[in-house]
């Protein structure tokens, strides 16, 4: 600034020193190339499908998919259209992210804290398993755990059964699984109103007793509407809101039970156990963060050790944890879409026979990507809101 | 120099018995843990030696090495394939002889494993004393290129030089060939495969994405509006969705954005692929290091009187990157495990390879985990041994730097 300035007293400076032009300049060449490009893209696109006769339209989503899919949580056939088929992929993959993300958080979680046991052999029990799985292609982990052991598990006549009953056998898992009764629900709606009043109560009495000091017993009271309300809802449901629908051996199949494919079952797991390895890592990092002296100043304080854990190491430590944690979510989406090689059919894999169906590879591709890319913006927008909560206010 | 005679020894480290005392049985919980984890590997350990060492069938590994190695490269010309081991050991030599610590683990780490290939007791006609004689002397060239190094004369300048030279030898000349040499026979790249094409595609992923992704992440810490947010635009949109997408859109819709004559080799798409996507990760481990940097340096630089160019590449540039280089290792590694997404367009790659064994013969069609657990072996060793020198190499630099 103060450059031009300067010149500008002595008279008319030279066009190529003057800042301001060149950056006007830069930016419009770079726009120029990167927009020129595109535009040759573009026309060459639009030449090529005007000779092949497959405009970028989106009216071929109402037509007949015509492939089945294997897998589906809404109502799905054949003769249904290209979206719904686009729909029941959607769902697959969030599906299988939710699940993914719900089991690695667990594991990730006891493999971290097991890695940081004061106990040399789970500790490096735990360090085995991380090393492991950070060190080899998610792939050819999803090929050891589908074509190495969920397709080489018994024919249904000779099931392996566990405890539960839980029966593996080669066309996929039947587990025994909780269903509603008749009059279950109302045992859920008591139960998830007792959820909400037990937590609206926990915050507004903790909160008067923070403010004001009074002794407000909120443990008590909002464990008691969190028991309580589900037990009316219990016994108004005629004392069975479940019941246990377990799988039976019938003819050359299982009948009943919650039947999960060894697709299903195999990328979940490779998903779970890779996502783990890694969340692990993270959470290690996390509590490790937290510096010794924060700890023995609670204890000087005159803390329990639970106190401790919940009031000094774990709040600090979320906040090293979460940005992370995050990323490894996002991740594990991502590489849901590896199932189309071990043919759980997910949002990219459906996108792709798509494409081969109905022969517009650019429109479908837009999908795939924007609903990836979607996925991916929302999750960080509302992790980002969670992690401007837990952060520490810093003065 | 001074001494120091009222030193006293150390206390002498706990002997065996107060080790497993301290660390094993300290209180009954842990004695319960540890005996729990011990009945837990016991079982796991006695079951694994048991599959690996009697049941499992090791025939469509053990049948057709050459296969890993170099897919279906001709096997009359495989001295090309050799000799390009052969330079590249011995520019690693050299650069650990000139960048001492930032190399060394690295190529000791890969003198032993070649040497360790090389006397690998295996039956199999393929392997020839040739081949084997090859791997031996990959490690004595590295030692030789070590002492070469070493030498006043040799410098990193021109041990880069030598590196662009021999990359561009390499995946130009050597590989494919030349058509009208003799000797040089054109090799098509439908026959290049195995460990070959996954070193290519990692370390050409790396390398092209470094220049994208220095640049990349400069832009996106660019005052010039327009600059700024093609740069996000670029970085988030790439983040935001998986690789298997970014390979398959090289693969299959990019044709259709070229002009309708153009054909680009198959492997040159993938590789396209994987440099933009190694590029908007590599943009935010350089924007990492750029923020890192502080602001003195560049008033300082200003005060001196150093236009916007060379505070960014004499100043700037230089202490960023020597911050990310840990970084970009990882980044390395993961672009390694990376690369076998390949197969799902099509490439032969390592995975793609133990895909084909598996139907060389009818007998080897159940033999999903032993070739697959074979391949995860191969990921493990490279991909550990890398972090491994990573780590060796963070810790050089925090020695040494700050």
């Amino acid at each position: 600034m103060t450059a031009s300035t300067v010149s500008t007293q002595q008279g008319k400076i030279p066009l190529w020193r003057d800042e301001r032009f060149l950056r006007a300049a830069t930016q419009i060449l770079s726009a120029a190339i990167i927009l020129g490009l595109l535009y040759w893209a573009v026309s060459n696109f639009l030449y090529i499908t005007q000779q092949r006769g497959m405009p970028l339209t989106y009216g071929f989503l109402k037509d007949p998919a015509g492939f089945p899919i294997a897998e589906y949580y809404i109502d799905y056939d054949p003769t249904m259209s290209f979206g719904r088929a686009f729909q029941v992929g959607l769902i697959n993959t969030l599906v299988v992210s939710v699940v993914g993300i719900f089991f690695a958080t667990w594991l990730g979680f006891f493999v971290g804290l097991a890695r940081l046991s004061t106990n040399w052999l789970v500790s490096r029990i735990a360090l085995a398993f991380i090393e492991f799985h950070r060190n080899i292609p998610l792939l050819v982990l999803l090929f050891l755990w589908y074509f190495g052991v969920f397709t080489k598990l018994p024919p249904v006549k000779e099931s392996i059964a566990l405890p539960g009953p839980i029966y593996l056998t080669q066309r996929g898992l039947y587990i025994t699984w909780p269903r509603l009764s008749e009059n279950g629900n109302i045992f859920i709606i008591c139960l998830v109103i007792g959820t909400i009043l037990a937590l609206a109560a926990f915050n507004i009495l903790r909160n008067i007793r923070v403010k004001t000091g009074r002794t407000t017993h909120y443990l008590p009271i909002s464990l008691g509407l969190l028991f309580f309300i589900p037990a009316i809802g219990w016994i108004l449901s005629g004392g069975s809101p479940f019941w246990l629908d377990e799988p039976v051996l019938q003819g050359f199949n299982y009948k009943g039970g919650l039947r999960l494919s060894p697709e299903f079952a195999a990328l979940t797991v490779g998903l779970t156990t890779y996502t783990a390895a890694f969340i692990a890592e993270v959470v290690r990092a996390g509590i490790q963060a937290v510096q010794k002296g924060q700890v023995e100043a609670a204890r000087a304080l005159g803390l329990r050790p639970s106190q401790v854990l919940s009031l000094i190491v774990v709040p600090q430590a979320l906040r090293v944890v979460i940005p992370p944690l995050i990323s490894q979510y996002l991740n594990l989406t991502k590489n849901s879409s590896l199932a189309l090689t071990i043919g759980y059919q997910e949002l990219f894999a459906i996108g792709k026979v798509t494409i081969n169906q109905a022969g517009r590879a650019v429109p479908v591709f837009l999908m795939v990507m924007g609903t990836y890319l979607a996925i991916s913006l929302i999750t960080s927008v509302i992790m980002n809101i969670y992690n401007r909560r837990v952060q520490f206010i810093e003065r | 120099m001074k001494t120091a005679p009222e030193l006293t020894a150390p206390p002498a480290p706990p002997g065996p018995i107060e080790w497993i005392r301290k660390n094993l049985f300290s209180n009954w919980f842990n004695s319960v843990l540890t005996l729990v984890a011990l009945v837990f590997l016991y079982f796991v350990i006695t079951a694994t030696l048991r599959w690996v060492l009697f049941t499992a069938d090791w025939r469509p590994v053990t049948v057709a090495p050459l296969l890993f190695l170099v897919g279906q490269y001709p096997r009359e010309e495989l001295w090309r394939p050799g000799l390009c081991l052969l330079i590249s050991a011995f520019l690693i030599g050299m650069s650990w002889g000139v960048w001492e610590r930032y190399v060394k683990a690295f190529a000791v780490f890969l003198a032993f494993l070649l040497a360790g290939l090389a006397l690998f007791p295996l039956e199999t006609p393929t392997i020839t004393l040739t081949i084997r004689g090859v791997f031996l002397t990959a490690p004595a060239l590295i030692y030789l290129g070590y002492r070469l190094g070493r030498l006043q004369a040799v410098t990193g300048r021109l041990v880069t030089l030598l590196w662009i030279v021999a990359g561009a030898l390499i995946s130009l000349v050597l590989l494919p060939g030349i058509p009208g040499i003799p000797g040089l026979n054109t090799v098509p790249t439908t026959a290049w495969g195995g460990l070959l094409i996954t070193l290519l595609l990692a370390v050409g992923g790396i390398v092209l994405s470094f220049p994208i992704g220095v640049l990349l992440a400069l832009g996106r810490r660019s005052s010039l509006p327009v600059v700024k947010v093609f740069s996000i635009l670029f970085i988030e949109v790439i983040r935001g969705v998986p690789l298997v997408t970014i390979l398959f859109m090289f693969s299959v819709i990019l044709a259709l954005f070229l002009p309708a004559e153009s054909r680009i080799d198959r492997i040159l798409r993938a590789l396209m692929g994987t440099v933009v996507f190694s590029a908007a990760y590599m943009a935010e481990n350089v924007r990492g290091g750029l923020q890192a940097i502080p602001p003195g340096q560049v008033e300082a630089a200003k005060a001196l009187g150093l236009n916007n160019f060379q505070i960014t590449t004499l100043i700037v540039l230089p202490q960023a990157l020597r911050l990310v280089i840990p970084a970009i290792v990882g980044q390395f590694i993961a672009l390694f495990k990376d690369t076998t997404l390949v197969v799902i367009v099509g490439i032969n790659d390592l995975l793609g390879v133990g895909n084909a064994v598996l139907k060389l013969q009818p007998e080897f069609f159940r033999l999903q985990m032993e070739v697959y657990l074979f391949i995860a072996a191969i990921f493990w060793i490279f991909s550990y041994f890398m972090s491994h020198a990573s780590l060796q190499l963070e810790k050089s630099l925090g020695v040494g730097e700050r």
